[in-house]
């Protein structure tokens, strides 16, 4: 099996910046992890081969910093990564994103199954897993929550929906994007951090993709971001204690309930 | 003279062979910008036996229903829904075209804008029309919630987005709204799909899915063990409710994946949400704080669940959701509580 993971470096999601003049995401100088759901994608692919054999590549694009997310998925049993990094890649939106990524994937193999996570905990879209299976012209399927069997150049699979599964196949190539509750991600062995710290994982930039400038990055994106802002959340709320007043907390919650029609009037009289 | 600008068109979202309500919703929010732009408003049903039930979104506020029902769309196959998509939008030319952020939803739009080569914002909370430029002003939240976001498409169209579900009350249906349904048959190579639908498992959880609930009792790991836990079903019960869960609640397995809110979870935004023993990490908070009413229960004053609070009680959840439970009767409250 040929497979592929895509990963993302995202900020560690307590401390977050964005630059007021671009709307972009400042990334550096802050702390950096790999998406904690792309780490589902990982464990599936590494889970696959174990069971089928074969080869995982992880790709990555985003600063040359990402040469850590890459190497730490390397460590949890991946066998190779290319990361996707150039100046001019810099404001790409999930479009170009997308564009670029699909490129960077054609360029570093051919595939039977890729790998992505649900969406990044930065950018919170999930359009990217998606957009890149439809550029490659793979089967694409999203809320991916067990993979059942993968035979015969065909894939069966679980997606999570609205109230409840729905189980449902096609043919390889297939783009998976994961959910959480498909699987619990390993800890990296010390012999694969050894491993990852001995694999050299070579730079994709923009002219080794041969996509025209005119698609990539800020330029390449449809989209624009106008304006940000950082909304305050603190609702200054009334607050109880019950070991003062239990009945008073407890009444204030019941009347707050009666109000919103959660309790029917009737049930007052009735207690 | 018929305005030059296309139309605003939403996707409007079948489940189990009926419109579900998230459809109604984008309608609202759909009436507001063809309104603003002085243009039509189109709803778009993809579909088996779906064309005798488009009345409601006329009701509901649209102008124009496209349907194409077609044997082969009775489930969500991608291939096939995006052929049609991209068919009729290529016939129709929208200028705006919305579907919610649904798991369909948020799977059609992502393959439909590679191929129209245009932009697609995820997840909005607001949408509004732009008066100078008459351009589609999109908000969404990014990183949890931490930084809200205007995004536009000047040059590219449609401008495409997905909506977050519940962020808007559909309009009140009035029977007598009149629309125009134009019937559209499939063309034989885009309904052709290398996708099999094979089955469904629908999951027996208390209430609705917890992105489609009005009332969310969730629940963390202050209640200790998987039978306090179902305390919160109960509750959840009564008030016609679902039950929702913080991560170490479901990494504990007293809850499954579809019911964790927050960050690596689901983002809802019910009517009532009641945090019972969560503290409130960054994470959690990211996919709640946008109810329109909180209620906490937690035993740490300090919690940061209390500062998105309307009402917090400083208590043991344990000893304060019996009380809760003992206050209404079974079968009390709202419609539309029992599973799906």
């Amino acid at each position: 099996m040929r497979m592929a993971v895509l990963i993302k470096q995202v900020p560690a999601t307590e401390n977050i910046k964005i630059d007021e003049k671009t709307g972009t995401m400042i990334r550096e100088g802050v702390e950096a992890e790999l998406n904690p759901l792309d780490l589902h994608a990982v464990e599936e692919a590494v889970r696959l081969k174990e069971r089928l054999g074969g080869e995982i590549t992880v790709i990555s694009m985003g600063p040359p910093a990402a040469r850590r997310a890459i190497a730490s998925a390397i460590a949890m049993g991946c066998d190779r990564g290319f990361l996707i990094s150039d100046r001019k890649f810099a404001g790409s939106d999930t479009l170009a994103t997308s564009l670029t990524l699909a490129a960077g994937v054609r360029k570093a193999g051919e595939f039977d199954l890729i790998f992505a996570g649900e969406r990044a905990t930065d950018g919170e879209t999930g359009q990217v897993g998606p957009a890149v299976g439809r550029y490659l012209g793979a089967s694409v399927f999203t809320y991916v929550s067990k993979v059942a069997s993968v035979e015969g150049g065909r894939i069966v699979l679980e997606r999570a929906v609205e109230g409840g599964h729905e189980t449902v196949a096609a043919p390889l190539p297939a783009l998976l994007c994961v959910v959480k509750e498909i699987n619990t991600p390993r800890l990296c062995t010390l012999a694969g951090k050894m491993r990852a710290r001995r694999t050299e994982i070579p730079l994709l930039d923009a002219a080794s993709l041969g996509i025209p400038d005119a698609k990539l990055g800020l330029g390449g994106s449809p989209t624009k971001v106008v304006r940000v802002m950082y909304p305050q959340i603190t609702r200054n709320g009334k607050i109880f204690s019950a070991a003062d007043d239990p009945d008073g907390a407890v009444r204030a919650v019941f009347d707050l309930l009666r109000e919103h029609g959660a309790i029917e009037e009737a049930t007052s009289d009735a207690e | 003279m018929p305005n030059s600008r296309g139309d605003v068109w939403t996707l409007a979202e079948v489940r189990d062979g009926a419109i579900h309500s998230v459809s109604w919703e984008l309608l609202a929010w759909g009436r507001k910008l063809a309104d603003k732009l002085g243009s039509r408003l189109a709803s778009v049903v993809l579909g088996s036996g779906v064309a005798d039930k488009t009345d409601s979104l006329i009701h509901h506020g649209a102008d124009v229903v496209y349907v194409v029902d077609e044997p082969e769309l009775a489930t969500y196959r991608p291939d096939a829904y995006n052929a049609v998509l991209v068919s009729l939008v290529k016939e129709y030319k929208p200028e705006i075209f919305i579907a919610s952020a649904t798991t369909t939803g948020r799977t059609v739009m992502p393959v439909l804008y590679v191929d129209l080569e245009t932009g697609l914002t995820a997840d909005c909370t607001g949408l509004d029309i732009d008066p100078e430029t008459k351009l589609l002003l999109q908000t969404r939240p990014a990183i949890g919630g931490n930084v809200m976001a205007d995004i536009r498409t000047p040059n590219t169209r449609p401008q495409m987005c997905t909506v977050r579900p519940r962020s808007k009350r559909p309009l009140a249906p009035d029977a007598n709204r009149r629309g125009e349904v134009i019937v559209k048959r499939g063309a034989a190579a885009d309904l052709a799909s290398i996708y099999q639908f094979l089955s469904f498992d629908r999951e027996k959880a208390v209430g609705l899915p917890i992105q489609d609930a009005e009332i969310i009792v969730a629940g963390g790991k202050g209640m200790k063990n998987p039978k306090n836990f179902a305390l919160l079903e109960e509750l959840a019960r009564r008030l016609g409710g679902s039950v929702g869960a913080s991560r170490q609640a479901v990494d504990l397995s007293w809850a499954p994946y579809s019911a964790q809110v927050g960050l690596s979870g689901k983002s809802v935004t019910p009517k009532i949400y009641i945090a019972c023993g969560i503290s409130g990490a960054v994470q959690h908070l990211a996919g709640m704080s946008a109810a329109d009413t909180v209620i906490a229960i937690n035993t740490d004053p300090d919690a940061p669940i209390f500062r998105v609070a309307d009402i917090g009680i400083i208590g043991n959840a344990m000893e304060i959701v019996p009380k809760l439970i003992d206050m209404c009767p079974g079968g009390c409250g709202r419609k539309g509580g029992e599973a799906r």
